[in-house]
């Protein structure tokens, strides 16, 4: 392993993913080109990764659903094999080429459902892929959901070895190891307490503690880091970056782009299931944001929106496209009169607030004002968000219409706005007074 | 280093010795939170491993035996009855521990990758064990009543080991089609109840009326039950072709449980 972590750093120092042998780049892909050090042709074996054609396609059960007990299977083996099967196809892959030199940390970022989760599935073997080829050097370890394989009954110490063992370590690995991960975790007075116990925040310190010192050669990591506090988040991100200091090959999946940037080399951007982009991070997160604007634009078009589409909204808009902290804002939204009522006639509309790692910030829903819509009138209206004070960032707004049982219009990302870091504070401080936290609040502090 | 490869499922797809080997950890973390956990917080704890058997053996002399009369080829009904329920439960508990196993760790499953056959074996280490200390509570009573099985005795680990093996090899089969049909959760208990019943745990082979009894000379079961009492409590040895299937079965049912156990593992995450 010595030797071949040189050469990982030497791979570093010319960092340069190889056409090699007949690896197909997407071909639609233009920007792949601009990278100049895609052009440098390197030996395979500072290869660590090289996925060749991957793709993964579910059967979505829709008019013939997929038997889920054993009469169903058989009634479907007795209608005979050949009986037309329309299960309609979902492909959460599709056509992945790509290559991680060693050594190198790479982000995979996508909207939600864009099938990063899936691809690291396959990668890491939790899943088959249904087509193509992934080749890797060296074992494999992946931090997919902190606390896998934890037992509530189980104290620290007996956790640390089941989960060692069942994340690929050897025993003997975490004897080495033991001091250190139980040093990182903090835990050192409830290793022999049950984890059932714990508060969620020591299981998920103690829990990544473990993950964080695998030895293996290649480190897949799933949004992992958004665990405990605002220091142990610090100090679990500079683990990772020692791991890729060290020569190691890092797969990182996120969508929150600040840990992509300051913890990857390159980037490949996914969206439905294809891969769009890839290259250095930040042309990576241009991609993505492009990407993102695409994603918004085909929201536009109703064919392309989820939702039974009973009856769906004709436009949706904001007035400004950027707000300050707590200002009051409107989302504005019109709805056709159908010629033919829904059976039952009223619905009614909700806008959730979604901040940029897809959290829903706000659900503003017309019930709760005691509004409902007449499927048989053509609406025009607005929602005004008052005393929301947002942090200062990027928002999207996702629209619904519902009735009890079927949602008939998804428009994901019908707005997107921006936050400006013009606080309504009376003061300011440094960032660290802003640094926790989802929103912000209208608070004040008294002497009494 | 090593190169992996990641393709498509092939249909006969063999576990790899050496995968199974650097993973052997698994197994005896998973054994031993089976263990452990089975016994804390529970008053009687280890006890209950001991107290099972021999209520059940006790309700089968009872029964079988006080009531309704049927030999037991000169032993104390209830030693005959032990014999015959510590390998039975060998059997059912394991079996039905493999097949729930998958289910159970559904997390494992669903998120971490290391070969899932693992899984169902490691459930074997919790029914050894019971199986271990029910053995022993049976040979202090060999002494008790006085009953000196012979020689046959040194063959009770390859015995044991045959039925542990039988019902791995079914518990591969079940657990990897309760991934999918959650029926076999609901048949199973069922199935082995029958079994039970219509196999000579708790009843001598010969109170079977003869006209009957190739039925029951053809049930595998009947062959482990009298090979293990042969051992334990030195009843008539089982003819040979029965010892001789027995291994063959054994063998072949494991076989033909990690071929379709494997020729479905790499869909259990999509489907669990």
């Amino acid at each position: 392993m010595r030797a071949i972590l040189i050469r990982g750093g030497y791979a570093r120092t010319a960092p340069s993913p190889s056409p090699g042998p007949p690896s197909p780049t997407p071909e639609h892909d233009p920007t792949i080109a601009d990278i100049p050090n895609l052009k440098v042709p390197v030996t395979s074996s500072d290869i660590a990764i090289r996925a060749e054609r991957l793709g993964k396609t579910y059967r979505l059960g829709k008019s013939q659903p997929r038997p889920s007990t054993l009469a169903e299977a058989v009634l479907q083996r007795l209608r005979g094999r050949n009986a037309p099967t329309t299960s309609a196809k979902f492909n959460a892959l599709d056509d992945i080429n790509f290559e991680v030199p060693q050594g190198q940390a790479l982000g995979i970022i996508g909207r939600n459902g864009a099938g990063k989760s899936t691809l690291l599935k396959v990668l890491t073997r939790v899943t088959a892929p249904s087509r193509g080829r992934v080749e890797f050097r060296g074992r494999m370890g992946s931090l997919l959901e902190v606390g896998t394989g934890f037992h509530p009954e189980l104290t620290g110490r007996e956790n640390i070895y089941l989960n060692g063992a069942l994340l690929g370590m050897t025993r003997a690995e975490v004897n080495r190891q033991f001091d250190a991960i139980v040093d990182f975790s903090g835990m050192e007075r409830f290793l022999d307490t049950p984890v059932k116990r714990f508060s969620s925040g020591m299981y998920v310190r103690l829990a990544f503690s473990v993950a964080a010192h695998l030895e293996t050669e290649i480190l897949a990591i799933d949004e992992v880091l958004a665990v405990g506090d605002a220091e142990f988040q610090r100090k679990s991100l500079d683990k990772m970056r020692d791991a890729a200091k060290q020569g190691r090959t890092v797969l990182y999946v996120s969508h929150m782009l600040q840990t992509v940037k300051t913890l990857c080399t390159s980037a490949i951007v996914l969206e439905r299931g294809q891969l769009v982009h890839e290259g250095s991070v930040d042309s990576a997160l241009q991609a993505y944001s492009s990407s993102f604007e695409r994603y918004a634009a085909d929201q536009a078009d109703p064919a392309n929106r989820q939702g039974a589409g009973g009856i769906r909204f004709t436009r949706v808009w904001m007035n400004e496209d950027h707000i300050a902290s707590g200002d009051t804002f409107d989302i504005h939204f019109e709805l056709p009169a159908l010629q033919h009522p829904l059976p039952v006639p009223d619905y009614w509309v909700s806008a959730h607030i979604v901040d940029d790692d897809g959290v829903i910030i706000a659900q503003c829903d017309s019930r709760l004002n005691g509004i409902t819509f007449d499927s048989g009138t053509h609406v025009v209206g607005s929602v005004a968000v008052r005393n929301l004070w947002l942090k200062p960032g990027s928002y999207t707004v996702d629209l619904f219409v519902c009735q009890w049982g079927p949602i008939h219009d998804i428009w994901d990302a019908a707005c997107r706005f921006d936050v400006l870091p013009d606080l309504k504070y009376a003061a300011t401080a440094t960032d660290d007074a802003l640094a926790n936290g989802l929103v912000l609040a209208d608070f004040q502090y008294e002497v009494n | 280093m090593e190169t992996f490869v990641i393709e498509p499922p092939r249909r006969l797809n063999l576990p790899r010795w050496a995968i199974l080997w650097r993973a052997r950890d698994v197994v005896t973390r998973l054994a031993q939170r089976d263990i452990i956990v089975r016994y804390r917080q529970t008053v009687l704890g280890a006890a209950w491993v001991i107290i099972q058997p021999v209520m059940s053996a006790g309700v089968f002399s009872l029964v079988f035996g006080t009531v309704a009369h049927l030999s037991s080829d000169g032993l104390p009904y209830f030693l005959f009855s032990l014999a015959g329920t510590l390998a039975w439960n060998l059997f059912n508990n394991t079996l039905t521990r493999a097949s729930g196993s998958l289910l159970q760790n559904q997390a494992l499953v669903s998120k971490v990758f290391f070969p899932r056959i693992l899984v169902p074996i490691s459930t074997a280490a919790s029914t050894l064990l019971d199986f271990g200390v029910g053995l022993g509570v049976a040979i202090i009573l060999l002494f008790v009543y006085g009953v000196n099985p012979g020689w046959p005795v040194l063959l009770l680990p390859v015995w044991s080991a045959l039925i542990a093996v039988i019902a791995i090899g079914v518990g591969l089969v079940t657990a990897a089609m309760t991934v999918k049909y959650r029926d076999v959760g609901y048949v199973l208990p069922w199935a082995t109840q029958i079994l039970l019943y219509a196999s000579p745990v708790a009843y001598t082979i010969s109170s079977v009326p003869s006209g009957l009894r190739w039925v029951f000379e053809a049930n595998p079961i009947t062959w482990f039950l009298e090979a293990f009492r042969w051992s334990l409590v030195g009843t008539e040895a089982p003819p040979l072709w029965q010892i001789g299937g027995l291994v063959v079965f054994a063998f072949g049912v494991l076989f033909v449980g990690v071929v379709y156990f494997q020729s479905h593992e790499r869909e259990f995450a999509d489907v669990i």
